[in-house]
């Protein structure tokens, strides 16, 4: 397939017109699951996601941990969100995604505070479009704070990769598919620690650093989404 | 299973549903018939090839529709498949859990399947690509996000109005793309027995104070296409009849309102 | 349209300047600074810095007065869900009856409510409710609803006038729980009127001038009818 499909036209511009640094739009909601503690919906291109919490006691009772609170984020696809349907329930790819994205909430959130507690996360994918994985963790950190669930930092995330040989910034599916590397990066923004990376393909070092400060970049902004979605469920008209 | 405090009422709550529905309102300020505010949005999720979100009051639940080719059922070699399946997410309620479906989603989407299959809403004689060979495969897939009573109407709604816009992807397979032909619009009215009386469309706390729930399902022809009486609790037949009337009457309603 | 006035607003992580007062609720610390927790408002009194969330779980607090809901009977204890992650329990010696061991449902049930203490609690927030105060009991009869417990005070207002202005202009007798259930009493349509006037407060806890606010919302309530 390599090659077949240029990615990148002679102006450096991308398929769907973005530049080589340039991300795709994103918006989240959040108070959009009424029975849950905290929720989010998060529009990321065409990717739409959807995250609800729950904080409860773990159970079964021998589950809980005395020290600490458990985070649980599971990953689901519904059967419509991809190309070809999915068959209901969970397979590796999204096993090991649910790991990933609960191991990088665990660091953010303050697990002492909350013995015995288990801190469910669904992730319901209702359209998926490359960067599912990024975008939920992004949706899951604001959905935890709307929770009131204390916490070190918002976990924010990205992803960069390799098309036509280059790295570029939020790579879309055609990207992802043709592409030579796919990286997806989350850190806690106010340390710049890394929570979760993982690499998919075939980067220098040199591209590693280039990918890592152009995510570096964009995370700032996407910060200042999740800050602005939380706020907006409070921000009050008077109604004169 | 979990205990939660959402699928316990409590006594005083109970008793607040029940006085009201003897003289004739409901909580919310509802008649017996009225629905709570429904609201679709059609094409929700662009990539599917036909969907729709419903909010039914604060019920929500997301339809949405993938058609592939397939192979038919060896007993029907000149027909195609549709196949419908209700999600209840755990995140739509405290305690829906994760992993294989359970009775209650599986009664659920049998319901609704049968009101779609039985009122003929697609001629799955008319998806058949090479007789015996390859046919048209409809999945409709529904997801249930918030949950407040009444997944059936809701999600049957969802189901209809995704099938209205789907188009069958004929391109992908070196054909042209061709809207799914809809011959029918069924309308599913659920009634919770709450007290003496039938109310419709019961919201999370009607239902868990009812002793039965019954749905009719019908089409423009005024016919029965589906009917479920379902939870423990008991009718007459006389109660049956009223439900018929009133799903006939609502359900019409609610299809030149909503689907037309 | 104008935005309301409000208080200082900040997010977990970001950095919070004590100016001289000492760290108290909401913060934690590293390498000798200070940051929030929580998406809060900062509240600096007179000796402390507090973050006070939008939004937080109830924690079980020794003393707190709450209302509970009855989830489950064993033969001595009930469990009560005090709108928290954490259950707490009453055994039937913290009740004013005389309950013998396997008679529990005569006394409460399955989803009633109960206006208690917490008598103790632990490390591992484990807790037990008490129920023999005066003016613990069984509420009988009324609504209840919940509101996120980090807007109880607000809901009391200073000294009660909230709560108390509330209940004045509604003809409602209503109990605050300290864990954000609020129990309600009185004709339906004055007891819709409390519960829209305390979801408008639980909305708007974040502004400033809510009482006098509150007050003219009743004004104009009155005006139009």
């Amino acid at each position: 397939m390599e090659g077949n499909i240029k990615l990148i036209n002679d102006d450096g511009l991308r398929l769907d017109g973005r530049a080589f640094n340039e991300m795709r739009p994103i918006k989240i909601q959040t108070g959009v699951i009424e029975k849950a503690d905290g929720s989010a919906f998060i529009e990321w291109g065409a990717n739409k996601i959807i995250v609800a919490v729950y904080v409860r006691e773990a159970y079964p009772k021998h589950t809980q941990n005395m020290d600490r609170a458990i985070v649980k984020a599971r990953y689901n696809m519904a059967g419509f969100s991809v190309e070809e349907r999915k068959r209901p329930g969970p397979d590796r790819r999204t096993m090991e995604i649910s790991k990933v994205v609960s191991e990088a909430l665990s660091s953010a959130i303050i697990l002492e505070k909350l013995p015995r507690v288990e801190i469910d996360v669904f992730i319901e994918v209702l359209e998926a479009d490359a960067g599912t994985r990024i975008a939920s963790l992004t949706a899951s950190s604001v959905a935890v704070a709307d929770a009131g669930v204390p916490m070190r930092d918002l976990v924010v995330g990205c992803t960069a990769g390799k098309a036509d040989g280059r790295v570029v910034l939020d790579l879309s599916k055609d990207e992802d598919n043709y592409g030579q590397a796919d990286i997806p990066m989350a850190i806690l923004p106010r340390t710049g620690k890394v929570v979760l990376l993982q690499i998919d393909g075939d980067v220098s070092e040199e591209e590693f650093d280039q990918a890592t400060s152009m995510m570096m970049n964009a995370m700032k902004d996407i910060s200042k989404i999740q800050r602005d979605a939380l706020m907006s469920k409070y921000s009050i008209e008077d109604g004169e | 299973m979990p205990m939660d405090s959402n699928a316990v009422i409590s006594e005083i709550k109970k008793g607040f549903i029940l006085d009201s529905i003897k003289k004739g309102k409901r909580i919310d300020g509802r008649s017996l018939t009225d629905f709570r505010e429904i609201k679709i949005t059609e094409n929700f999720i662009p990539k599917a090839c036909g969907s729709a979100m419903v909010e039914l009051g604060k019920t929500k639940v997301v339809a949405g529709i993938k058609i592939e080719e397939g192979t038919p059922f060896p007993d029907s070699p000149e027909s195609g498949v549709m196949a419908l399946n209700i999600e209840l997410l755990p995140m739509a309620f405290p305690t829906f859990e994760s992993g294989p479906p359970s009775e209650q989603a599986i009664e659920y989407s049998r319901v609704v399947d049968r009101g779609i299959r039985e009122s003929n809403v697609i001629d799955t004689s008319k998806l058949v690509i090479e007789p015996g060979e390859k046919v048209w495969m409809v999945y409709i897939d529904i997801d249930v996000l918030n949950y407040d009573g009444n997944i059936i109407d809701a999600c049957t709604l969802a189901a209809v109005s995704a099938l209205k816009n789907a188009i069958v992807p004929a391109s992908k397979y070196g054909g042209e793309d061709f809207k799914l032909p809809v011959n029918a619009l069924p309308v599913s009215v659920t009634m919770a027995k709450i007290g003496d009386e039938l109310v419709c469309d019961p919201d999370l706390e009607e239902e868990q104070v009812s002793n039965g729930r019954i749905t009719v399902t019908m089409a423009e022809d005024n016919h029965i296409h589906a009917m479920q009486k379902g939870d423990v609790g008991e009718f007459s037949l006389d109660e049956i009849r009223k439900a018929i009337k009133t799903s006939s009457d609502i359900g019409s309603k609610i299809r030149e309102k909503y689907l037309r | 349209m104008k935005c309301l006035e409000t208080k200082e607003i900040v997010y977990p992580g970001d950095k919070i300047e004590l100016n001289d007062l000492k760290p108290r609720n909401g913060l934690y610390e590293s390498n000798s600074e200070y940051f929030s927790e929580y998406f809060g408002v900062i509240q600096r009194g007179d000796k402390f810095v507090d973050i006070a969330p939008f939004n937080s779980p109830y924690l079980p607090r020794v003393n707190d007065k709450i209302i509970g809901k009855i989830m489950d009977i064993g033969p001595t204890m009930w469990t009560v869900d005090i709108n928290s992650p954490y259950y707490s329990l009453l055994h039937i010696n913290d009740t004013p009856w005389h309950v013998n061991a396997g008679d529990l449902e005569r006394y409460l049930n399955v989803g009633d409510f109960i206006y208690a203490k917490i008598s103790q609690s632990n490390e591992i927030r484990e807790s037990w409710v008490s129920m023999k105060e005066p003016g613990m009991k069984k509420l009988e009869t009324g609504q209840i609803i919940a509101v996120k417990p980090p807007k109880v005070p607000r809901v009391i207002g200073k000294g009660g006038n909230m709560i108390n202005l509330i209940k004045n202009e509604t003809n409602t007798k209503i109990i605050v729980g300290q864990n954000g259930f609020i129990w309600i009493d009185g004709d339906i349509e004055n007891v819709n009127m409390a519960i829209n006037a305390i979801k408008i407060v639980e909305k708007e806890a974040h502004t400033i001038g809510l009482t006098d606010r509150m007050a003219e919302y009743f004004k104009k309530l009155k005006g139009e009818n």
